[in-house]
């Protein structure tokens, strides 16, 4: 299976770039309609998080392959401020920017594994993996 | 991509034609809340059918369309939500709350044409 792929972030148009070129991985591995769907929102709200608090970041998308299993590794990675409250940032409902505040705890709804380390100064990282039933 | 905007009627029609942006989203705000200014509408029907994906953003600027149109005088109905796409917004925790929607064009017009017959005979 191929390697990583990685898309900038710095424009809303890289926004749907990344999740347009998510959804053709998740193809290639095989996820079906719906979950390709569930994976571009994922990424949609991650690489929108990146743009909204650190301007500029990076996507990497990779196909993972265990023994009985293949699935989706989603990097989402930003030297940006921080989040300075993890907990309260994966609550419904908690913005710092006006929005809805469904953008974190909503890609995490969306799947199997979600992992953020964030220090204030010191960027974000995400990873979420999603796996193939 | 710019979204065409067509006049039909008392309603205008905005068909969407690919993956929006941000930018692209917020513009289709406004054009629509002018054009329904201009034109004096009724009614907005957005058809979403070709959209893979609906995030925060997106959901968030189609309510405030809705709710903005209302306010001066027309209701907004969203239709052609793919299902797959549905799934993803209810996973997300986004709603249309109080914005009307529909299966497809034709329905999204014999909503509005229904809601305009309310209105001559005065009910609600």
């Amino acid at each position: 299976m191929a390697g990583e792929t990685v898309q900038v972030i710095t424009t809303d148009a890289d926004v749907v770039a990344a999740r347009q070129r998510g959804r053709l991985i998740a193809a290639h591995i095989g996820f079906t309609i719906g979950d390709q769907t569930v994976i571009a929102a994922a990424i949609s709200e991650l690489a929108r998080n990146i743009l909204l608090y650190a301007r500029h970041g990076e996507i990497l998308l990779e196909p993972m392959q265990q023994s009985d299993r293949v699935g989706i590794k989603i990097t989402a990675r930003d030297t940006g401020p921080g989040i300075k409250d993890v907990p309260r940032a994966m609550t419904d409902g908690f913005s710092t920017s006006g929005g809805l505040g469904l953008g974190l705890p909503g890609a995490r709804r969306l799947v199997d594994e979600f992992e953020i380390s964030s220090a204030p100064g010191k960027g974000t990282t995400i990873i979420m993996k999603k796996w193939k039933l | 991509m710019e979204v065409p905007i067509l006049k039909q009627g008392h309603y205008v029609i905005a068909s969407v034609q690919s993956a929006l942006t941000d930018a692209d989203l917020r513009q289709l705000r406004e054009q629509i809340t002018e054009r329904v200014g201009r034109f004096r509408s009724k009614g907005v029907i957005v058809d979403v059918t070709v959209l893979d994906v609906m995030d925060s953003f997106a959901v968030r600027t189609l309510r405030d369309l809705a709710h903005m149109t209302r306010l001066r005088g027309a209701e907004t109905v969203i239709v052609g939500i793919q299902p797959e796409v549905a799934f993803a917004m209810v996973q997300l925790g986004l709603s249309l709350k109080g914005v009307a929607t529909a299966l497809d064009l034709e329905e999204g017009l014999a909503f509005l044409d229904a809601r305009a017959r309310e209105h001559l005979t005065g009910g609600r």
